[in-house]
């Protein structure tokens, strides 16, 4: 084991900044790709059911 | 055709692929969360402290993983730009399309903990070393990508048009890969190959080829994802899309 302590783990040995704004930055992206991809597909299946909804009144 | 083959043609339809990528991506996103977890745990709390670096060498967890995916989703789309204008499949197009934002996101990762590595070590969050230079490049290789299959409204001509991007962009792979070789660079050399034995311990080898692997899996499930929100936009006018049970409930 590396750490004696949170409080160790967390400060990274002065490179706290550095080390968590990598794994932070990266986190976040791999995050929010996933929600942007989820957010897209709801926007294509709700468009797609409004245009079949649409087309059913004109006939 | 014997039976017991699978006629993987019949998944360049994107008909066929859209349920079996559908089936897929879960499994690659659950594999991507057990790899992440236990690579973490690996480079956070087995790895030990290196020698030069403290505990900031740690970054090479998320660096190397992302420069590595960066890279290897850049081939994967020139394949599949390859293929589509050899075999002037749809799903191939949609492919590439559905890569790309990935792509760029791991080269973006790359250049930012790569700066973030930089500042502590070298002093300085960018220069202009070849190695630098050569993934910058590749991270514009994507954007520009992006940006000229988004300007083109029919997206059969996008794609072409983003095939001959990713093919004649391939060069700059290898010269990303080997210049840390070719030229006198600030950037260390590779610290895994496949012709030595690597230049680290074994646990922050394990924790490192870990976090690839995770990388790996997460980067095939969500493109996986995209892709079939790009066949439905894409396909939005045939019959098996409108009777797809997500889209008629």
């Amino acid at each position: 084991m590396n750490w004696n302590s949170p409080a160790e783990f967390f400060a990274m040995g002065g490179y706290a900044l550095y080390v968590w704004g990598s794994f932070g930055v990266t986190a976040l992206c791999m995050i929010v790709e996933p929600l942007l991809a989820r957010k897209r597909r709801c926007d294509a299946v709700n468009s797609l059911r409004r245009e079949i909804a649409a087309n059913k009144e004109d006939q | 055709m014997n039976n017991r083959l699978i006629n993987w043609f019949k998944f360049a339809s994107p008909q066929s692929f859209y349920p079996l990528a559908g089936r897929l991506w879960p499994w690659f996103a659950a594999l991507a969360a057990i790899f992440c977890l236990a690579g973490l745990w690996l480079g956070f709390f087995v790895a030990p402290t290196d020698a030069q670096q403290g505990e900031g060498y740690r970054i090479i967890f998320v660096h190397v993983a992302a420069s590595w995916m960066s890279m290897f989703i850049y081939c994967v789309i020139a394949f599949w730009a390859a293929i589509g204008i050899v075999f002037n499949t749809r799903l191939s197009g949609m492919m590439t399309s559905a890569l790309a934002p990935t792509g760029a996101l791991f080269a973006f990762l790359s250049l930012w903990t790569g700066a973030l590595w930089g500042k502590p070590m070298w002093g300085a969050w960018w220069v202009w070393d070849a190695r630098l230079t050569s993934e910058l490049i590749l991270f514009f290789l994507y954007l520009g990508f992006i940006a000229l299959t988004a300007a083109i409204d029919d997206p059969r001509r996008a794609d072409r048009a983003g095939a001959i991007l990713a093919l004649v962009g391939v060069v700059n792979i290898p010269v990303i890969y080997f210049s840390v070789k070719w030229w006198n660079t600030l950037h260390q050399g590779a610290s895994v190959s496949l012709t030595r034995a690597p230049s680290m311990a074994q646990t922050m080898l394990w924790g490192m080829l870990l976090m690839a692997l995770a990388f790996w899996m997460y980067a095939i499930a969500i493109a996986l994802y995209r892709v079939r929100v790009i066949i439905l936009e894409r396909e939005r006018h045939t019959t098996w899309v409108a009777d797809l049970p997500e889209i008629k409930a």
